[in-house]
């Protein structure tokens, strides 16, 4: 009797059909709405406080270092999730009250910028001394050997885990639906409470996932081999 | 033209350069010979600051680095504006063009249009014979392409001195002599040049004079003819019939 309940009868199979056509609607939505905007600006926040944390790291000043040491290993060193719940739920019994939205800005850029300063710190460490020094003896100073020669060619090689980092991001901000973003999760959360087809509902969550990594690799793909041909891996003639 | 005096380096209790005073008039090229590890690198990459010296005077055309002193940035800077320098491994900006790898600085350093820096570009492409090569990448060239690349880069600055960190050291045998005409062209044309090399047939052809060091101090120093033929010291005897010159 039980068994026949949760079985896939000629019914739930409708139901199943009646639940996607009105559910796909607010989950497609909860991604345009916040997932997708989320990830895009939290990673380009992130990137900036990246971009100056890993300066600070390969800097002269032992100061500089030491703060942006601080702030990755603090970063790396908690759960996502414990940051954004200090953020919102933390932070207004000290009298400061955020938002949803942008709180999880705050979190989520705060957590690339940590990630993100390893991987650009990586890339401009990677690029030989031979160009800082051939960018200094045309008279450059460091800003600009930095801005023209060494961050264009750093950028090139972390195009690669900069993507992954950015995959990893949209998948994140699922996170935010603890903290009342509504976004795609909650979205799905919230339709699941109402008609407890939970794994049908997920499942499409999941989907909606994936098909925005799904177009996020094919991008990286193009990207990289547009990069690899400028340095000169494929030797194709541009 | 250049004057160094009681120049020093060393790196941690190494001393590389040790007091070594030099004079380079106007218009001369002044060759560079000595042993793996004498300091002559480091000698000329102290010209331009690469390295910092630990003492001495440095001048270019007037221009003094006391660094006796502390000396700043900007004017390390401004200094080193006077120099031209060309790299053993060429050191090419590879995100960029040949023509981009020449106007980068005259864009970002002196300031000038982008018409005009592609304009003077040509002129330098052309010079150095890579005119046909404009909009190619350095993987593209072969090494001896890609230094002469590197030629037009530095004297699109319109330095007052060059500087050649072994210009031919790493290049396929075939591919030196046209890296070493185009330097001699420069010679003639009166720039005031430092060549660091092994290439003695330059060096007897080029030089106005020729400086032996080792263990970082200037052991002898004269025209190519005296130097090569008439060796004063045991150093450089030993040194140059290794050489097998």
């Amino acid at each position: 009797m039980y068994l026949n309940t949760i079985a896939l009868s000629p019914e739930r199979i409708q139901r199943f059909q009646e639940i996607a056509s009105t559910s796909i609607g607010p989950l497609i939505e909860g991604a345009i709405k916040y997932t997708i905007p989320l990830a895009i600006i939290a990673f380009s926040i992130g990137l900036i406080i990246a971009i100056f944390t890993a300066l600070a790291r390969i800097s002269s000043s032992k100061f500089l270092r030491a703060i942006a040491r601080v702030y990755v290993s603090i970063i790396r060193g908690t759960p996502l999730l414990v940051q954004l719940f200090i953020i919102f739920y933390g932070l207004p019994t000290i009298g400061i009250t955020i938002d949803p939205f942008p709180s999880a800005i705050i979190g989520f850029s705060l957590n690339v910028g940590a990630y993100a300063s390893e991987i650009i710190r990586a890339a401009i460490l990677s690029i030989p001394k031979g160009q800082w020094e051939a960018a200094y003896s045309i008279g450059m100073n460091y800003s600009q050997a930095l801005r023209k020669i060494v961050l264009p060619q750093a950028a090139r090689v972390s195009v690669p885990p900069l993507s992954n980092s950015f995959i990893g991001l949209v998948k994140d901000t699922s996170l935010a639906a603890t903290i009342l973003v509504a976004e795609t999760f909650r979205r799905a959360q919230e339709i699941a409470s109402m008609n407890y087809e939970f794994l049908f509902v997920y499942v499409m969550a999941a989907l909606v996932y994936w098909v925005i990594c799904f177009i996020l690799s094919i991008i990286q793909g193009r990207i990289e081999i547009r990069l690899d041909r400028v340095v000169g891996k494929t030797g194709g003639l541009s | 033209m250049i004057s160094i005096q009681g120049l020093k380096k060393s790196f941690g209790s190494q001393e590389v350069i040790k007091n070594v005073d030099l004079e380079i008039e106007q218009g001369k090229v002044v060759v560079i010979i000595g042993p793996s590890g004498s300091g002559k690198s480091t000698l000329l990459r102290c010209l331009n600051v690469l390295e910092t010296p630990n003492g001495g005077v440095l001048s270019i055309d007037g221009q003094k680095l006391d660094f006796n002193s502390a000396v700043s940035k900007k004017s390390i800077s401004a200094f080193r504006r006077l120099t031209g320098m060309v790299f053993q491994s060429y050191n090419l900006f590879p995100h960029l063009t040949t023509t981009g790898n020449v106007t980068e600085g005259l864009t970002t350093v002196k300031g000038l249009s982008r018409k005009e820096a592609v304009k003077k570009a040509e002129l330098l492409l052309d010079k150095v014979g890579l005119a046909e090569h404009k909009d190619k990448y350095s993987f593209q060239l072969s090494g001896g392409q890609q230094q002469r690349v590197a030629i037009a880069r530095a004297l699109a600055m319109d330095p007052k001195v060059m500087l050649f960190d072994e210009p031919t050291s790493a290049l396929d045998p075939e591919l030196v002599g046209e890296v070493l005409r185009v330097m001699k062209d420069l010679a003639h044309e009166g720039m005031t040049m430092a060549v660091v090399t092994h290439e003695m047939r330059f060096a007897k052809e080029v030089a106005d004079e020729v400086i032996f060091i080792d263990q970082g101090v200037i052991v002898e120093r004269g025209a190519p003819a005296e130097i090569f033929n008439y060796p004063k010291h045991e150093r450089t005897k030993k040194f140059l019939s290794l050489l097998q010159v």
